[in-house]
């Protein structure tokens, strides 16, 4: 049963995004963490309110470990209202990561609280990166001062409603993925946000000439354990928590066109 | 000013034109450059043109009562501004502005259209070209009716 | 050891009567495990914790149907005469409720282990596959598994064409086979362990001839063609992967009560659900209970449930049972023990949903 017991963590940053999302930097309260992959996740424990998945969203060399955190529940609101110096239980790292071996040109396409798995991919200076991230409002966008910031990251990010004093772009993510300049062949492009927002920009991408296989897909179901043994993550043959979340599009594709599976 | 034809053969958007259909559609266009603010078209107006944004980024808007200009879409590299004048009456629908520095190829829709109309088979990939550009935009204007990014709480 | 060869002395198998049975139990229990195994109690055939072969159901039988399960009286005095009942061995390998851990806001506790060695006694064919299915998933130290070789099925079960029966396969210590006729109420035990071996030796016995291991056999080959159902014989795999659209799941849909009894009833089902209880003084408890993925809240994400309908919450049950859990697992998650057939308050049939879908076409043979 020792696999259910989490490592006791102290909340030592808590960065508010948005209106609804924090960013809280974890560290140990003894012993250290093992290491943790980009595209990986932990299940984060709230004191008498329940546990659950949360991707990493920052990996830095100190041994603390980022998240960032949308509140949507009883839990994540728990997480979200966490105060530096709370205690927060962590067990990870668990599930897939991007696959990245050998990626050259790096296409990252986000939408929504989707851009935080695939924070840590970015920034890597052995790869040209294109980031495409949407969200609902330019208040609602992620980490944008630093994305921004990022060299060596084409940056487009876009909005579902603008302000008047938003100069960056109104529209679906799609959008941009039919225009931007890209090299088929070498692109591999990492998705992650709502499922349908997944589905419409895997089919622009198979549309510009990216094979399916280049594509990588991060999924999303209900998750009480992590570790395979609750059953509530399943999608088809999958058990999200143990072959997913980073899962490759032809085999999410099918997956993802089911109904209510 | 002339549009160089590399800059043309690099779009995307006209790549199932044969080089010699791309010059032709040079052959009615011209390069302009604009700066931040400036107003492309206004709602109402006679619809003569259109445009390919080749860089920078432009807003399609409309003016609603206690809001002042709330913008729908922009519009990007590699995109196309301005379909009203493909059919009647022949008047802008929204409006635009210039957001960012930008260059793009201006097109003389009432020359295009001579063209189409002499070339069916220039015509008739110049529709697919327009419809594939119209279809993008539908759908994702359709995604965005979904709200995909509201929290669900 | 050769007199005739009907009486022709078989390595390893023993012969015990009834008192062999009960001394058995008594060796089990005198070693330190708890013994469990079937029982009658509230008109069924349940599982608890046996004192001696007194306690066994002894002349009990059950009649079982889509939706129906009725003990009745056997017309001899056999002990293991009843198929599978209203209880599996799951609930002692995986219980119903079981506490993770506790927490006190800055620290955490693994709950304590309750180190009971079980022997399970008078496991069928069925609930012997579902023990090793089982643990395959949630783990946990073996129990040691006194097995009943089945030859008297029921109407709901369809083991044999699972390939898990009606003979005892692998993971048994001990397997009996039980036989009441003009020469006495008998058991052939036959060791599938050493350690089984060795608490044979230690119960009284005759050696087995020849004959009493034919009988068995017999028995045990009759026994698979009185099967009440039989599965479709198609790559259930393959089934259900092509089924995944049907507008079959609908026709299940409408008789289908979401009610979740063939989860709770099923032997391999594993599913749980993580639930905090917190106390005035500011602990919190973890504990997780079985659940049923034909639960509403099952699928529930952030938002709500991914799986709504009825329709989606069978296809998923039955699709994983036979099929993706073959993807997850590398087996079957079904035995044919038939439990879901008999405990379901509509009667749903497993064999003849399964058998619908081939008739629609998809699956190969």
């Amino acid at each position: 049963m020792t696999s259910w017991v989490p490592t006791p963590c102290r909340v030592v940053e808590r960065t508010v995004e948005t209106h609804d999302c924090v960013t809280l930097t974890l560290r140990p309260v003894t012993g250290s963490l093992p290491a943790f992959r980009p595209g990986q996740f932990a299940m984060l424990y709230a004191h008498g309110v329940g546990e659950i998945p949360i991707s990493v969203s920052g990996i830095p060399a100190d041994g603390t470990l980022v998240h960032t955190v949308r509140a949507v529940g009883a839990v994540s609101r728990a997480l979200h209202d966490a105060a530096p110096g709370t205690v927060i239980g962590v067990r990870g790292p668990f599930g897939t990561a991007w696959r990245l071996d050998g990626v050259e040109d790096l296409l990252v396409v986000a939408g929504g609280i989707g851009l935080a798995p695939l924070r840590p991919v970015l920034g890597h200076p052995s790869r040209r990166t294109v980031l495409v991230a949407g969200a609902r409002t330019p208040e609602d966008l992620l980490y944008a001062g630093d994305l921004l910031a990022l060299s060596d990251v084409d940056v487009v990010l876009t909005v579902d409603r603008g302000g008047h004093d938003w100069h960056g772009r109104v529209g679906f993510v799609t959008e941009p993925l039919a225009s931007i300049p890209l090299d088929p062949e070498r692109t591999t492009a990492l998705l992650c946000g709502p499922e349908p927002m997944m589905r419409f920009c895997a089919r622009t991408l198979l549309g510009r000439g990216v094979p399916a296989g280049n594509i990588q897909v991060s999924l999303e179901r209900s998750m009480q354990c992590g570790i395979g043994l609750c059953g509530h993550c399943q999608l088809g043959p999958l058990l999200v928590c143990r072959d997913g979340p980073v899962t490759g599009y032809p085999e999410a594709e099918p997956l993802l066109l089911a109904k209510e599976l | 000013m002339t549009i160089p034809m590399t800059e043309l053969d690099a779009l995307p958007l006209l790549a199932r034109l044969s080089h010699t259909q791309r010059a032709a559609i040079a052959g009615v266009s011209r390069i302009e450059t604009y700066d931040q603010g400036v107003r492309l078209f206004d709602e109402g107006g006679l619809a003569d043109q259109c445009w390919v944004v080749l860089s920078g980024c432009v807003t399609i808007d409309t003016a609603v009562p206690q809001n002042g200009r709330m913008v729908l879409q922009s519009v990007g590299a590699g995109e196309l501004v301005g379909w009203s004048w493909l059919v009647p009456p022949y008047r802008w629908h929204f409006g635009a502005t210039v957001v960012t520095p930008t260059r793009a190829a201006v097109v003389d829709t009432a020359e295009l259209r001579r063209l189409a109309d002499d070339d069916p088979a220039l015509g008739y990939q110049l529709s697919l070209i327009l419809l594939d550009a119209l279809l993008n935009r539908l759908q994702a204007t359709r995604i965005r009716l979904l709200d995909l990014y509201r929290n669900p709480s | 050891m050769t007199i005739g060869s009907d009486l022709e002395v078989v390595d390893m198998d023993v012969v015990l009567d009834l008192r062999g049975l009960d001394a058995l139990i008594r060796v089990l229990a005198q070693d330190g495990r708890v013994v469990v195994g079937p029982v009658l109690r509230d008109d069924a055939i349940t599982l608890a914790e046996l004192g001696s072969a007194d306690d066994l159901p002894g002349g009990w039988g059950v009649e079982t149907g889509p939706g129906h399960y009725r003990v009745r009286r056997r017309e001899d005095e056999a002990v293991f005469g009843h198929s599978a009942g209203p209880q599996s061995w799951k609930r002692f390998l995986h219980p119903p409720r079981r506490a993770l851990l506790s927490s006190d806001g800055t620290g955490f506790h693994a709950a304590p282990e309750s180190p009971v060695s079980y022997a399970f006694f008078g496991v069928r064919p069925c609930d012997l596959a579902a023990i090793t299915k089982l643990r395959q998933v949630v783990g946990g130290p073996a129990p040691f598994v006194v097995a009943a070789q089945c030859t008297e099925p029921g109407e709901v079960c369809f083991c044999s064409s699972m390939g898990c029966g009606p003979g005892a396969g692998s993971g048994y210590d001990i397997a009996l086979t039980e036989r009441v006729d003009g020469d006495g109420h008998r058991f052939l035990a036959t060791s599938g362990t050493e350690e089984g071996a060795a608490v044979l030796t230690r119960v009284p016995s005759r050696p087995a001839a020849r004959h009493d291991v034919e009988l068995a056999d017999r028995d045990v080959a009759a026994a698979a063609g009185r099967m009440g159902r039989s599965m479709p014989e198609v790559d259930l795999r393959d089934l259900l992967a092509a089924n995944r659209d049907s507008a079959h799941w609908e026709a299940v849909a409408e008789r289908c009560l979401t009610c979740g009894n063939c989860t709770m009833v099923c032997p391999t089902c594993f599913c749980v659900s993580v639930e905090d209880r917190t106390d005035l003084d500011g602990n919190a408890e973890r504990a997780q209970r079985w659940a049923s993925c034909f639960e509403i809240d099952f699928s529930y994400l952030h938002g709500g449930a991914v799986r709504t309908s009825g329709a989606s919450r069978y296809r998923q049950w039955m699709t994983h049972k036979l099929g993706t859990w073959h993807d997850q697992f590398g087996t079957s998650g079904c035995v044919g023990c038939g439990r879901c057939i008999a405990w379901c308050p509509a009667g749903i049939d497993i064999t003849e949903e399964a058998a619908a879908l081939a008739r629609t076409g998809g699956g190969r043979p």
